[in-house]
């Protein structure tokens, strides 16, 4: 994968709201987003009532996969660009699980929503609706999704890349700000974590930003380049964004997000935490 | 505004502001609450916390720490940013002028 093979311009979307063979999808975490507007033609995927399993916490299983994407109307051969709120957050996450159940032609718009919006560019409210389709999924693509007892294994040997916000990392913060910092699960980092948020790889208005800006930032940060690595945040969308940069952008080929993330890290009896504050 | 209750964020009824250290507000634009726009609550460092877009009435809201954090407002219509102390736990109100 490439830069100019994952990710679209705002220009590029606006001209090709028509063409044939491209979907828009837009995945919010809250979708309200979308219905209040969205890019004209877009599908909306809901993050989790539609990409995760209701009762188990896990994905939903490649059957439902190929259901939901039949409905919305998604073909295997489609290109399916990717936008969303949150600074592409879930967005990134959704290219993540595509790319998980082996869609081949996924693209992530840069900047997502905001970008679109600051630019005042035309929102939609009309409803859309695409012919069902007969979508076939792969099994999942273990080689980019990690689990608890890998990352446990990978405790000072593999790049642990820890991308929420300083505050969280340190154990100040359990959540985003935009949360309430009521949660079960304990504070702080998994061990030899190196702490390089995602917000570095991106400017305030959402975009991504340079390969050769995003490669200085890992390097200077003390990723090294020839081992493994493994992604976290806190439920694993963050850290899709940053496992974006890594294996999409910067070509990375070992790269792999733990979804389970701090929800789940952070719950685990005996696992090691280490906290600085 | 004597005899007129102090104005309050609307909160989910879990929430104990003992705990939360809640920074909130209202974006305008010429006096006028702003939707839509795009608010970061970045750290004492400047690195990005969480951002929130305002509601229809221009509302944000951020459950923060006691500590030093700077607001930073993105709208088409325009920009601000401001710092913001919270020296405890509870509510922090800061109004947010775009210029």
């Amino acid at each position: 994968m490439s830069r100019s093979e994952a990710l679209v311009s705002a220009d590029w979307v606006a001209e090709n709201l028509n063409t044939p063979g491209v979907v828009l999808v837009e995945v919010d975490e809250d979708t309200s987003a979308y219905d209040g507007g969205h890019i004209a033609g877009a599908v909306k995927l809901d993050w989790k009532t539609d990409l995760q399993d209701p009762v188990v916490r896990d994905f939903v299983s490649k059957q439902q996969f190929e259901t939901l994407l039949s409905a919305r109307g998604i073909s295997n051969d489609d290109t399916v660009v990717l936008y969303g709120g949150n600074n592409n957050w879930f967005a990134a996450y959704a290219y993540w699980y595509f790319k998980l159940y082996g869609h081949q032609d996924v693209k992530l718009l840069d900047g997502g929503r905001k970008k679109w919006e600051l630019e005042g560019r035309e929102l939609s409210k009309d409803e859309v609706s695409r012919p069902s389709t007969r979508y076939t999924a792969k099994d999942q693509d273990s080689s980019i999704r990690a689990f608890r007892e890998e990352t446990i294994d990978a405790i000072g040997k593999k790049n642990l890349v820890d991308v929420r916000s300083p505050d969280e990392f340190s154990g100040k913060l359990l959540a985003p700000a935009h949360l309430p910092q009521e949660q079960s699960q304990r504070a702080g980092h998994i061990p030899t974590a190196i702490n390089i948020p995602w917000s570095k790889t991106a400017n305030e208005d959402g975009t991504f930003k340079s390969n050769d800006e995003i490669r200085a930032l890992y390097a200077e940060e003390g990723l090294d380049e020839s081992k493994q690595t493994i992604a976290y945040c806190r439920i694993g969308e963050r850290s899709s964004h940053t496992w974006f940069a890594l294996h999409e952008l910067l070509d990375y080929p070992d790269v792999k997000n733990y979804d389970g993330s701090w929800t789940e890290y952070g719950s685990l009896v005996g696992a090691p935490i280490e906290k600085d504050v | 505004m004597c005899g007129t209750p102090a104005q309050t964020p609307t909160l989910p009824a879990h929430i104990d502001i003992e705990k939360e250290t809640v920074i909130y507000g209202v974006v305008t634009k010429d006096g006028d609450p702003v939707p839509g726009a795009y608010v970061r609550l970045l750290d004492s460092s400047g690195e990005f916390t969480a951002e929130v877009v305002t509601s229809a009435t221009g509302d944000y809201r951020f459950f923060a720490a006691p500590g030093s954090w700077t607001l930073s407002v993105l709208h088409n219509s325009g920009a601000v940013r401001s710092p913001v102390k919270a020296t405890g736990p509870g509510l922090v109100e800061v109004p947010l002028a775009l210029a």
